[in-house]
């Protein structure tokens, strides 16, 4: 590492061990705030929120598939904003706090099971929350490795090992608190490297026009896996249509990109955000209305600037990688062979010394390299040659230049990796090649930390689903011993999952697990919820019933339907040895749709259609829940 | 518009622009509405939550 590089992050780790020690004094939680009476500043609040809602996830796995599928993805910005901080801030922020005090529920699943006088309620919805959220922690996780391993050269398990160990500290040393005004500063930090982000982007690609311009004239250069199943350019959304019933081959697939990007990555997580546990409960952290409204101009602004800089940049990426990377580097080998297996889609191998002529003929030729800087026993660095790909040694002793000429996706594909690359990998590739290591390294951490807030509210959530809604509804025991094992060791568990399912599942999976674990809860959750809030007639069957057809619905649509996760996940051809149970006669489109866009409607209409069946809670009690006072 | 080929994503970029604006009008609008004094059964609730959740954890 070079003594500038050092230097930069000495000063930004004292900075944050100062600060944090000042702020250790006075650390408080929002309960903190609240029990002394006092609000905490607004804006505060606000960017604790949002550095729990935003993550390496969005960032890392949301901005790869935005460099991959393009810039049809800042529709997820839009609900992001106005439905995640809008709608949530404005209309379910204060009736959740006030429901949630009165009540007296900690959890989102105590207050259904409050609400409607139902402990059933209270343990699925914890067996959800706790069976459930692993995924997305393992998206989380996924997206700080991904990042750490390019920036400091280390291979992906390492990498994930070491991001393991220290969360696991964090938690250890009390981090899972959440301490609002730590939140709050790593939020600011990271707003003003997006902004660094963007605006040093658009520069570099000539301006705010000249950039969106190079990138529409890149169009063609989209690959044809991409383009067969829709994808019309990175500043186009994807051909939209449905498939005639019973179709194959290549008329099958034209529109299967538009209903995944929709469906699954837009809706899934734009609407699945409103139902998400460890967020509900921070609405119950506010001190009073005017703090919500308040914060949502900070929250509004921080999404945008989040989520928005990620769609944006990730895209223009591939006007970045294709025109303007150079690399200055030692070349060790220009005719580099690796193997993509039989069937083109393996991990990318070395050929060993003995290689067939089958195997010879089918790898694909990279040059391999080391930058200044790396170690002699260093792994070599690798980059997809292709004939657009310029070579320069370098005479007298300066450096070699490689101008890969690629776009991003295929940048990221290396030795490890499948042939056709990995959408984790391209903002961290993004960040490593075209900023300075200061910058990269301060970005990392930064990023570091944002993940660290997101994963400490999901194992808040996970650890009070077992250990309080779980347990404590099922044995009666408050806050025992016992109670308190099993939330530790729950959030042990949890982590311990996150992790393992990291190593199985690897490589463009952030955005998928992160939309799957959003829809599910939506489904499963949702109806029941804004019932909870705003329908007094919803009746503890009503809600039951969502519940169960909305998580019932998700599963079964995951298993057996829908294309990626039934193929992922193997069950539907284990079982009945086909991939999903689509009837040839229906369109093959239908293995395109998300499994909100079915189970949502589904779980609504069994919450209004049981409930107006069924006997209505008693008055006095539904009265407690709307602010009167508590029934004998 | 702006170098962007398709009207759909141009519009996305807007809307999200427009959207944080929203926000922020809304915000500022309602900057000193809304202020309520705890009652006790928020206090109450906040104990718990440091006692029994937070203290667990």
């Amino acid at each position: 590492m070079d003594a500038l590089t050092l230097l930069i992050l000495l000063i930004y780790l004292f900075a944050v061990a100062y600060l944090g020690y000042r702020g250790y004094r006075a650390t408080k939680t929002a309960a903190d705030y609240l029990v002394a009476g006092r609000n905490i500043n607004p804006i505060v609040m606000a960017l604790s929120y949002g550095a729990t809602f935003i993550s390496t996830s969005a960032i890392v796995g949301f901005g790869g598939v935005a460099a991959n599928l393009g810039m049809g993805l800042l529709w997820l910005t839009f609900l992001n904003i106005f439905v995640g901080i809008y709608i949530a801030f404005v209309f379910l922020g204060n009736p959740t706090r006030r429901t949630g005090h009165h009540l007296d529920a900690h959890t989102f699943p105590e207050l259904l099971g409050k609400r409607f006088q139902s402990r059933a309620l209270q343990v699925i919805g914890g067996l959800i929350i706790f069976l459930f959220m692993p995924l997305y922690a393992m998206a989380v996780i996924i997206g700080g490795a991904e990042f750490i391993g390019p920036i400091f050269h280390i291979p992906f398990n390492a990498a994930l090992y070491i991001f393991a160990f220290i969360v696991a500290a964090y938690v250890v040393a009390g981090g899972m608190k959440g301490v609002m005004f730590t939140d709050a500063l790593q939020a600011t930090i990271m707003l003003i490297g997006m902004v660094i982000l963007l605006a040093a982007t658009y520069a570099t690609l000539g301006g705010f026009t000249q950039a969106h311009q190079s990138l529409t004239e890149m169009a063609p250069r989209v690959p044809a896996a991409l383009k067969a199943i829709g994808h019309r350019g990175w500043t186009a959304m994807p051909l939209f249509g449905w498939a005639k019933p019973g179709s194959s081959g290549p008329e099958a697939i034209p529109f299967n990109l538009w209903w995944t990007m929709v469906t699954t990555i837009i809706l899934g997580v734009g609407i699945g955000v409103l139902a998400q546990p460890q967020l509900v409960v921070r609405f119950m952290t506010v001190s009073s209305r005017q703090s919500l409204n308040r914060a949502v101009v900070a929250g509004g602004i921080f999404i945008l600037f989040m989520t928005g800089v990620a769609f944006v940049v990730g895209p223009l990426s591939n006007v970045y990688f294709a025109r303007h990377e150079t690399i200055r580097c030692r070349l060790v080998d220009d005719q580099a062979l690796l193997d993509p297996g039989p069937d083109g889609k393996g991990r990318l191998t070395l050929l060993p010394p003995d290689a067939l002529a089958e195997v010879i003929s089918r790898a694909k030729r990279f040059i391999a390299y080391r930058l200044p800087g790396d170690a002699e026993d260093q792994a070599l660095r690798y980059v997809l040659w292709t004939p657009e790909m310029t070579l320069t040694r370098g005479t007298d002793g300066r450096l070699d230049e490689i101008r890969p000429g690629l776009i991003a996706i295929a940048r990221t594909a290396t030795l490890g990796t499948p042939l056709s690359g990995n959408a984790d990998a391209i903002i961290p590739h993004y960040v490593a090649s075209a900023f300075p290591k200061w910058f990269g390294i301060v970005f990392l951490l930064t990023l570091l930390a944002a993940a660290m807030s997101t994963l400490s509210s999901q194992f808040h959530a996970m650890g009070t689903a077992i250990g309080r809604d779980v347990f404590e509804t099922l044995t009666g025991e408050r806050h025992s011993t016992r109670s308190i094992a099993i939330t530790r060791l729950g959030i042990l568990a949890g982590l311990a999952a996150a992790i393992l399912l990291g190593k199985m599942v690897r490589f463009n999976i952030i955005a998928l697990a992160t939309a799957i674990f959003f829809g599910l809860c939506g489904a499963s959750f949702l109806p029941a919820f804004l019932g909870a809030l705003f329908w007094k007639r919803m009746t503890r069957a009503g809600a039951l019933a969502s519940l169960l057809v909305g998580f019932l619905a998700s599963a079964f649509w995951s298993l057996f339907i829908n294309s990626k996760t039934a193929t992922g996940l193997g069950l539907c051809k284990a079982l009945f040895g086909k991939e999903t149970l689509i009837p040839a006669s229906f369109s093959p489109t239908w293995a395109f749709v998300d499994p909100l866009v079915v189970a949502l409607p589904l779980s609504l209409l069994t919450a209004i259609l049981v409930s107006l069946g069924t006997r209505p809670l008693s008055d006095d009690h539904v009265n407690w829940c709307f602010g009167g006072p508590k029934p004998r | 518009m702006f170098g962007i080929a398709d009207k759909a994503v141009f519009l996305a970029y807007a809307l999200s622009v427009a959207s944080a604006l929203l926000c922020v009008l809304y915000g500022v609008a309602h900057w000193n509405q809304g202020d309520e004094p705890p009652q006790t059964e928020d206090l109450q609730w906040a104990k718990e939550e440091k006692e029994e959740v937070e203290e667990t954890l």
